[in-house]
């Protein structure tokens, strides 16, 4: 098994004609993943690449091929529209890859996507991979390789660099998700354990976290109360300077809370296997 | 973006906070004469994004126009926590009977605008959190209804007991939500919110920080960007789209994503150096950033060794090389540098930089250890 998406994925891609849209439609399709539509306003009744329905609204392209899951390439300044567009149409599980999205935003979209009961991943997210089922999102595939081990992460090459380093190792993947590294994400690390929790292939777990704010201590205290599986993480930002944001909006020490240092110790308190470098995840999931 | 205490002002102004008047001086004549015109006593603040003015000597009374003058000369000279003082804000001295404080955050834990509010102002809010948590009250604002009128009233009960001063408060936060909401803020703070002798309630200082993702649509926001209170390495790159850090140490550090550049200081401080930036080139594969990228690590003489660390997936890795190959075709290097690629178009990439003199690894650590030893000039 694997968490959130696998072969029975029906997605669609808002955004599919724009340039990065279009470019990773292409990848996901390619890696297999069951792309049945695509939303672009204007461009409704023409056909991506000859082959994949494009509609004008997401409740059209809902009604019209069953898609269960949707991934948003939108230009910032209308993505937050675009998540609560598919929200409305009754679409359970949204991953935003778009960065650049006004926080303010993110709390109108957080509550309305809630309130419908979907799962927001992202937004600033790679999206997320089950090697060998399904792929959603920017992640490269030929990285990945099926396999017990489950990987959250806030960032995305790093994700690589890990994800890339344990498939080297023979330590095969679940799940890839990444939640993104804004301030306000539709996912938190917390769902992300939950569901490796709960999903019967998945044997071990890496997290891998940076600095600002405290999701990440939240999910340490997770880890030991409820956890069985064995959790491995690494923290990103252990030299960043307070008050500067460092690339992701939401990597930000402010004044002394969230700092790596702080994350990692709250690892080691709740049992969770901290890694120095990037490459020690390989042989601390070993020792696990 | 940080903006100044003046622009700041300016914009709770508009927004109906009463606050007393104040102009902007860049030099001490203009401070004198902006004292004359108030006359009595004034306050002298220097404006610069940084917190703690007070405790640096930025912030001083001055009994006449002259005083004001010296004073002013005196904070235009400084430089504080890294920023030079290019201006000073001169507002005439208020008569303070009581010192609160007022503020609204985009908090991540409830995911929504948080007011904080405390009867114990004129401090670092950070240290009455610390101490004295009871005399903080948090309120969440749904983004939905805004803040409303019974929520705000709550608030301003919390910091006075007198009617129509808890009635004034109210009205003032509703205003600077109001502010914080039209600016696209992620910080909005008034501290201290002082009450007069006489009564009234004013706010005597003011702090916005905005969210940069908001400056495309709000144009009249952006052009308060003050890029003279910026380190110029800084602003230029942001003007190539990239997003960079100044550092203490002399590994300067070029990555794609921002959780790997991290990784990658991290990672130099490990093997025993020290990063000399943050800079992340973004996701696509654009040669000119690699250029940019160059040219501005370059150009700070503490770098010692450059250290390119590039994992592909978006990002390809020969449109990297060819950057690298153009940019130091235009301007060669003076210091070493190791490039470390993997991942799209590795093999185009590595035989680009082959044919023009470079090496390039494909491990991480192997590459940081070297660029480690060639700053700190052990090496072999």
């Amino acid at each position: 098994m694997s968490i959130f998406i696998d072969n029975r994925t029906r997605l669609l891609v808002q955004g599919i004609t724009g340039r990065d849209g279009s470019f990773h439609a292409k990848q996901m399709i390619e890696y297999g993943t069951s792309v049945v539509g695509g939303v672009t306003p204007g461009k409704g009744g023409q056909k991506f690449e000859g082959a994949v329905p494009i509609f004008n609204t997401v409740s059209e392209a809902v009604a019209e091929t069953g898609a269960n899951a949707t991934v948003i390439y939108v230009p910032p300044m209308f993505a937050a529209d675009a998540m609560m567009e598919a929200a409305d149409a009754g679409i359970p599980f949204i991953v935003c890859i778009t960065e650049g999205v006004p926080v303010l935003d993110m709390t109108r979209v957080y509550s309305f996507v809630r309130d419908r009961g979907a799962r927001l991943l992202g937004p600033n997210c790679p999206g997320l991979i089950s090697p060998g089922k399904s792929k959603v999102g920017i992640i490269p595939g030929q990285i990945c390789t099926p396999g017990p081990i489950g990987l959250v992460s806030r960032s995305g090459t790093l994700t690589y660099e890990l994800v890339f380093q344990m498939t080297r190792a023979n330590m095969g993947q679940t799940t890839c998700v990444g939640i993104g590294g804004d301030p306000i994400n539709g996912t938190t690390f917390i769902d992300c354990l939950e569901a490796f929790e709960a999903d019967p292939d998945t044997k071990a777990v890496v997290m891998i976290g940076e600095i600002g704010g405290n999701d990440e201590q939240e999910a340490a205290r997770f880890v030991k109360e409820k956890m069985t599986k064995p959790v491995v993480g690494f923290i990103a930002g252990q030299t960043a300077p307070p008050g500067r944001r460092m690339g992701h909006a939401g990597a930000i020490i402010s004044g002394s809370a969230g700092t790596a240092a702080e994350k990692m110790q709250a690892f080691e308190e709740n049992g969770i296997a901290v890694a120095k470098r990037p490459i020690d995840v390989v042989q601390l999931l070993r020792q696990a | 973006m940080n903006i100044h205490e003046y622009q700041a002002k300016d914009i709770f102004r508009n927004a109906g906070i009463p606050i007393p008047a104040g102009d902007v001086a860049t030099t001490a004549a203009d401070a004198e004469a902006i004292a004359r015109k108030f006359g009595g006593t004034v306050v002298v603040k220097a404006q610069v994004h940084a917190g703690g003015r007070g405790k640096a000597g930025g912030v001083k009374l001055a009994k006449n126009p002259t005083e004001a003058r010296e004073i002013a000369e005196g904070i235009l000279e400084l430089t504080i926590k890294g920023f030079r003082v290019e201006k000073v804000l001169i507002t005439p001295a208020a008569d303070i009977a009581t010192e609160a404080y007022v503020g609204i955050i985009v908090d991540r834990a409830s995911k929504r605008a948080v007011f904080m509010v405390s009867p114990a102002g004129g401090i670092d809010i950070e240290e009455v959190a610390a101490a004295t948590p009871d005399k903080i009250m948090r309120l969440p604002v749904d983004p939905r209804y805004g803040l409303l009128s019974y929520k705000a009233m709550q608030m301003g009960f919390f910091l006075y007991p007198d009617l129509k001063q808890a009635r004034a408060a109210a009205k003032i936060m509703q205003q600077l939500y109001q502010a914080f909401i039209t600016s696209g803020a992620s910080l909005a703070e008034i501290n201290p919110l002082v009450t007069t002798p006489g009564g009234d309630v004013q706010a005597l200082d003011a702090k916005m920080v905005v969210d940069d993702n908001e400056l495309d649509r709000r144009p009249d926001v952006a052009a308060l960007r003050d890029e003279s209170s910026e380190a110029p390495s800084e602003v230029d790159a942001r003007n190539a789209n990239l997003t960079f850090i100044k550092l203490d140490g002399n590994v300067g550090c070029v990555v794609n994503g921002a959780g790997l550049a991290m990784a990658t200081m991290d990672l130099v401080k490990y093997y025993g150096g020290e990063p000399a930036n943050f800079l992340d080139i973004g996701g696509s594969s654009n040669p000119e950033k690699v250029v940019s990228a160059l040219r501005i690590i370059t150009s700070d003489p503490s770098v010692k060794a450059i250290l390119f660390n590039i994992f592909g997936g978006i990002t390809r890795t020969d449109d990297v090389a060819n950057g690298i190959v153009t940019a130091t075709r235009q301007n060669p290097l003076t210091v070493p540098i190791v490039i470390r690629l993997t991942g799209t178009n590795e093999e185009i990439a590595l035989k680009i930089l082959q044919e023009n003199g470079f090496s390039a690894m494909t491990d991480m650590d192997e590459a940081v250890k070297k660029a480690v030893a060639l700053a700190t000039g052990k090496a072999a």
